[in-house]
């Protein structure tokens, strides 16, 4: 019933266009997030709908009642700073409780309120303390008990975890899915971590550059992404450039070019109908390849070539093997199990297999762009990313 | 590391020097406030006298009186000028923004003689008697400066996001200025105060050109004292004096630490 709506919203910023003719509907208690890489207007759409920016175009829609020109302070709407903006003057009990003195609210009602809340964010015994002698995961539950005592209609949180170390931000995580369940209103979260989207959402939307890219459940968009864009974005995959040479009923035969003249053949599931000789790239999660020094036994639905193995990470949980297959380089994620293809580790400069089941692979009706060669196509370059946002995810790699 | 060293053994002792030869005249005039003795050389024995003679002198007191009441006079205007001019000077749609900001500075840089001597001028064009109004039109002027500057200072630090953070949580603008912006303010505007009120008790020069006849404040009462050749209750002033003005630096200390925590 107060579900909320984004009609055909676009915001500019001195002709500078961050937000995109964007629409959507996010379901009441729904916890939604915007996934992107820095820059690509996820903090502007948040502010709109708080109401600090006024869109040039388009309505925002909060149950039946247009919201768009409304200023911040008559909306149903709260939101989680970036940084917090914890009021410094005021003690953790005084932050928390601002909302209800400013609407003149009893003072008991307003004792027993701001208790409840301190106590639904594990703060009750840290009441008295002021913002800037706590420490950097309590303000965090001190800026979320703040927003939620005005029983707001819809939370907005915008990267409400980056300030956080990784321990706790999982810890955090966990923690605002289960305020999320315990409150039950609606949650927008932004986020350029996919983990942390992917974990927290009922859905997600993956934007770039001002547009949303693909919106749906997460584990939809990893598993069948409509972009390169998205299913580069979320998570590690493969991307080969393939041409189709011929359309059965249930799969599709790829060419796929590695490069220096040199060919091989895969086949895939497709959920579009392509076109033979149709050129189009796959997508292929390197956990749904599997390595092995031994030849597997040929079966119909599984795709076998073969590479050399050029590096090994180890990486505690698993180990990612990058294996190069002309020019083309494959990522490989492998478990640490006790049953090995091989009895004995594989090594730098081998020759493996390489070898997933066709409905692993999903195909993605873009090429990838003109004048680049075959190589950078492959993962490793993650050429056609320029945002600022994808730069740093490298670096931190 | 050696020489980070010597570096260090350097400063401490430059700063130590410096410290010395600022703080020996004070030192020896508070021990010469207790010399019984007419003039500064030699000691002749402890005497509390020139503190008596002081209280009894019924000049000393009303200069002190007028001090102190054109200081708490000039603070309290200059400080609600300065907190009206910074907040205004804040607003980036206002025309004359830049014009004022750089006028705001000019008095702090201007040799307080060319301020006193034009502030004679316009008082004398305008025949307008000097005395205790003329007096404390040229403190505000010159102390709004100051609060302005300071108070400025403050609301540059000032975090944007928390007006927004109050604004969604429902604060109309006039409540969040009382509610959030005026008590994140204070701890500059006390500054402020304290500034122009120290500025104002220790004036001589503007104060030299706009009291006329009649009206002196201590600086004046000093300055005039000397030259008649009375050192000794001056002696004992300007010591009680420096304890004063160590009261106020000790009490800033402490309200600065209340508010700021
Ligand atoms: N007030 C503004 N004036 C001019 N340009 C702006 C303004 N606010 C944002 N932009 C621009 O709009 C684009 C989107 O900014 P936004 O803050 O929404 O990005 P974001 O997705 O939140 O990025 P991040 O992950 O870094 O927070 C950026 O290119 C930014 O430079
Ligand atoms: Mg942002």
């Amino acid at each position: 019933m107060e579900e909320i709506r984004i009609e055909n919203l676009t915001k500019s910023f001195d002709g500078f266009i961050a937000v995109n003719d964007v629409s959507f509907t996010i379901k009441t208690g729904e916890l939604f997030s915007f996934l992107g890489p820095s820059g690509c207007g996820k903090t502007t759409l948040l502010r709109m709908i708080a109401g600090f920016e006024t869109p040039l175009t388009g309505r925002i829609m909060l149950g039946n009642q247009d919201i768009t020109q409304l200023p911040p302070y008559k909306r149903q709407v709260n939101t989680i700073f970036q940084n917090y903006s914890l009021f410094p003057h005021m003690t953790v009990y005084e932050n928390v409780a601002f909302a209800l003195r400013i609407k003149k609210v009893p003072h008991a009602e307003i004792d027993s309120r701001v208790k409840e809340m301190l106590q639904l964010v594990k703060m009750e015994d840290q009441a008295a303390k002021y913002p800037n002698t706590i420490s950097g995961g309590q303000k965090q539950r001190v800026a979320i008990a703040r927003a939620l005592i005005n029983k707001p209609k819809v939370l907005l949180l915008d990267e409400p975890l980056a300030a956080l170390d990784l321990k706790l931000r999982q810890h955090m995580l966990i923690e605002l899915m289960n305020i999320h369940d315990a409150v039950g209103i609606t949650f927008i979260y932004v986020t350029h971590d996919q983990s942390e989207a992917m974990s927290i959402s009922d859905r997600a939307a993956v934007m770039n550059h001002g547009n949303i890219i693909q919106s749906g459940p997460p584990d939809d968009i990893y598993e069948r992404p409509a972009s390169i864009f998205s299913a580069y974005f979320i998570g590690e995959t493969n991307l080969i450039p393939a041409e189709v040479t011929s359309i059965e009923e249930e799969y599709v035969d790829l060419k796929c070019n590695a490069g220096d003249g040199e060919f091989f053949e895969i086949d895939s599931t497709f959920h579009f109908r392509p076109e033979v000789g149709q050129k189009l790239t796959v997508s292929l999660r390197p956990e749904k390849i599997a390595i092995s020094r031994t030849k597997p036994r040929a079966q119909e639905d599984i795709n076998v070539i073969k590479g050399i193995i050029e590096d090994i990470l180890y990486l505690g949980s698993h180990t990612q093997y990058i294996v190069k297959v002309g020019n083309l380089k494959f990522r490989v994620f492998s478990q640490h199990k006790r049953v090995y293809f091989d009895d004995k580790a594989l090594d730098w400069e081998e020759p493996v297999w390489l070898f997933w089941h066709d409905t692993d692979s999903w195909l993605i009706d873009e090429v990838t762009p003109m004048g680049m060669d075959v190589g950078e196509v492959n993962v490793f370059e993650r050429p056609f990313q320029t945002s600022r946002g994808v730069k740093r995810l490298l670096k931190s790699e | 590391m050696k020489s980070g060293k010597l570096y260090k053994r350097m400063n401490l002792t430059i700063f130590t020097l410096v410290m010395v030869f600022l703080y020996i005249p004070i030192i020896i005039l508070i021990i010469f406030s207790f010399n019984d003795s007419k003039i500064v050389a030699g000691w002749q024995g402890f005497t509390v006298k020139y503190y008596l003679q002081l209280f009894e002198n019924q000049q000393i007191k009303q200069a002190f009186q007028n001090t102190m009441l054109i200081a708490i006079l000039s603070t309290l205007f200059s400080t609600i000028l300065g907190v009206l001019a910074a907040l205004g000077l804040e607003n980036k749609r206002f025309t004359g923004r830049k014009v004022m900001n750089a006028l705001i500075y000019v008095p702090l840089i201007m040799p307080d003689i060319l301020m006193g001597v034009s502030l004679a001028l316009m008082f004398n064009f305008l025949r307008v008697g000097t005395g205790m109004a003329t007096v404390l039109i040229a403190h505000i002027t010159f102390c709004v400066s100051y609060t302005t500057i300071v108070v400025q200072s403050r609301l540059q630090g000032f975090d944007y996001s928390l007006v927004e953070a109050a604004m969604d949580l429902g604060a109309k603008p006039w409540l969040i200025f009382w509610k959030v912006k005026f008590p994140l303010m204070i701890p500059g505007i006390i500054a402020g105060a304290l500034l122009a009120f120290t500025l104002s008790i220790d004036d001589f020069i503007i104060t030299f050109f706009t009291s006329g006849r009649g009206f002196d404040t201590l600086p004046i009462y000093v300055e005039g004292a000397i030259r008649r050749g009375t050192i000794t209750t001056i002696n004992a002033l300007s010591t009680l004096m420096i304890g004063f003005t160590l009261f106020l630096v000790a009490i800033t200390k402490r309200v600065r630490n209340l508010l700021l925590r």
